[in-house]
């Protein structure tokens, strides 16, 4: 079951997006921003939270479920430490996705060459 | 007509005249697409369940293995060929950031490690880390203030 | 002799000696794969960037061009070349090698046009026996100056354009041949506000309208007295709009106009979506397809008016409109 929830929660996501990709001018790089920037307010209303327990991958696989992370991040951090925790939870949280994905670029760059687009 | 009118009837014009991709086509590709890595998202999470690690471990996993795939992909010049088939499914996911990532490292090395590759490998993903730091910062300072005055 | 508002009319009009025509290998796959002069295997020409890779087609493109004519490169007196790139380095490295005194333009794609404009303009004014002109473009290094990085996942719009791998070459003269380049129109830059770089041939129809009538009024000229108008890279979205801008002005070039951006790729087979674009796209599809039929003489006389958009990523971000350009160039057979 939770693999069909995954499915379609995270394609319609997807599909949502496509219509902001066909019918505005938004480039890819902004929607990726806003993607972020939505899952860390619906993350801090408490919504998208209960919306990624019953999607499981399907709604923290998309950029929005990266945007709930960090918040998720800094609100524990707050609890734990206080002030300073603020500045604390966002990177703590989103380390292995960020470090994950600068450092294989990082790889991927020392092994791979240049290619044509098909 | 003065010049600002002018130009307003031209760019509706232009819209009528420029064939646009079919949308329900589109979403429906992009529903299967990021669909699919959804759904190997979720492979992942119950496997690392299933060695018993906890969820936010397994979370973990999941996106350190999907980024990994991506960046695989984007290196052999498969990933472009998802995205064009796929649209906003390739774009969505943490694949899609893998591949913004990657790319620009692959395409700017020629121009060095440090001004190439350092500088350009952030050129797409820079404003999502820039911004969903900011945005948790701010969602914070506010969780903060209203902690402290007794609201919450 | 001044004709019209914009236009100038030879006297004696400078000869197009010889052309050469270098494109990659997507363009060697395309409807005119089989005429252009070098088809490359891999788009990297031997060398190890897409930058270098343009150049070294900008200097095989003119050193085959002077090799048909037998004319050495200190015969030429001067060259004007330009390219897509920022500050026009694949010109400035391209034809370094040549030793040739050069004039480095930008006029976007359309700077065949310019070159072409300019180099018989000096011979017409005799300045010198031979110029050379050459534009070039390429695919990888396009992307990266305005768009993304080439495997980054993005899905291209229909209105956009495929950047022609490739450069052309153009010697012109007062050495005998049988095309001769009898007037030209400078173009205005013309902006009727649209701001969607996707969408370059919306951008460039009304600059390519304007010079296109501003030719036919200051020659006196009915478009049925070209055998073909030529534009560079309008594309199918442009060309419907140049149709109906300049049926506006009252005339019709529906039947005489050719794009050479939709004639060198297979839009249905190479998924070229509006067509091909580029300083290069113009050039060879000069150069390999409308040259020879103005020399075997079954084409009299062509305008040649390859169009450009003037963007750069800065003005793009910053949110400001897309200016075109469009120069004419009149060739006949002789």
């Amino acid at each position: 079951m939770d693999y069909i929830n995954a499915f379609w929660v995270g394609g319609i996501i997807c599909a949502l997006v496509q219509i902001l990709l066909d019918r505005t001018k938004l480039m890819p790089g902004r929607i990726m921003v806003l993607l972020v920037c939505t899952g860390a307010v619906l993350g801090a209303f408490q919504i998208y939270q209960p919306f990624q327990d019953f999607a499981g991958a399907g709604a923290s696989v998309p950029l929005a479920g990266f945007g709930n992370l960090l918040w998720k991040g800094v609100k524990e951090a707050v609890d734990k430490e206080g002030f300073i925790g603020i500045f604390m939870g966002g990177f703590k949280a989103s380390a292995v996705g960020i470090s994950a994905a600068l450092i294989f670029g990082y790889l991927a760059s020392l092994i791979f060459s240049p290619k044509m687009k098909k | 007509m003065n010049k600002q009118q002018q130009q307003e009837a031209y760019k509706n014009y232009v819209k009528k005249k420029t064939p646009v991709h079919s949308l329900p086509a589109n979403m429906a590709k992009a529903f299967v697409t990021g669909g699919i890595i959804c759904t190997i998202g979720q492979f992942i999470l119950n496997f690392c369940k299933g060695q018993g690690l906890d969820k936010d471990l397994s979370g973990g996993w999941a996106s350190m293995i999907l980024i990994l795939l991506s960046v695989l992909l984007t290196g052999f010049n498969i990933y472009p060929s998802i995205a064009k088939w796929g649209g906003a499914g390739a774009l969505v996911p943490i694949t899609g950031f893998a591949n913004s990532v990657a790319s620009p490292a692959i395409e700017y090395q020629k121009e060095g490690q440090v001004m190439g590759i350092g500088c350009k490998i952030f050129t797409i993903a820079g404003p999502v880390i820039l911004y969903g730091i900011f945005s948790s910062w701010a969602l914070g300072l506010g969780y903060w203030i209203l902690k402290i005055s007794g609201i919450l | 002799m001044i004709t019209g508002t914009q236009s100038i009319t030879f006297e004696k009009p400078p000869y197009l000696i010889s052309s050469a025509s270098v494109v990659g290998k997507k363009e060697g796959q395309g409807p005119l794969g089989k005429m252009f002069d070098i088809v490359g295997e891999d788009d990297l020409f031997g060398a190890d960037s897409w930058e270098e890779a343009e150049s070294t087609m900008q200097k095989e493109a003119c050193l085959l061009a002077m090799g048909k004519a037998h004319i050495s490169q200190n015969q030429v007196r001067c060259l004007f070349g330009g390219d897509l790139l920022r500050q026009g380095v694949a010109t400035s490295m391209g034809v370094e090698e040549l030793e040739i005194p050069m004039f480095g333009l930008y006029g976007a794609c359309s700077t065949s046009g310019e070159a072409l404009a300019l180099a018989s303009m000096s011979v017409a004014a005799g300045y010198g026996e031979y110029m050379l002109a050459v534009t070039s473009s390429h695919f990888g290094s396009a992307e990266k100056e305005f768009r993304f990085p080439l495997s980054y996942a993005n899905q291209r719009p229909l209105s956009a354009h495929w950047t022609v791998t490739g450069s052309g070459a153009f010697l012109v003269g007062t050495k005998r041949s049988h095309v001769r380049i009898t007037g030209v129109t400078i173009g205005k830059i013309v902006d009727y506000g649209l701001k969607d770089a996707q969408n370059m041939g919306a951008c460039m129809a009304p600059a390519a309208c304007d010079t296109i009538v501003r030719n036919l009024e200051d020659f006196g000229r009915a478009p049925e007295d070209y055998n073909r108008i030529v534009t560079g890279d309008l594309g199918y979205v442009g060309q419907s709009i140049l149709f109906d801008l300049v049926l506006g002005k009252g005339y019709d070039i529906r039947k005489n106009h050719m794009d050479c951006g939709m004639t060198i790729f297979d839009q249905e087979k190479q998924d070229t979506h509006a067509g091909g674009s580029g300083c290069g796209c113009a050039a060879t599809t000069l150069s390999s397809y409308i040259l020879p039929k103005l020399e075997r003489g079954e084409w009299k006389r062509v305008l040649f008016v390859p169009t450009g958009a003037l963007m750069s990523t800065v003005s793009f971000n910053e949110g400001a409109s897309v200016p075109g350009i469009a120069h004419a160039v009149v060739l006949e057979h002789c």
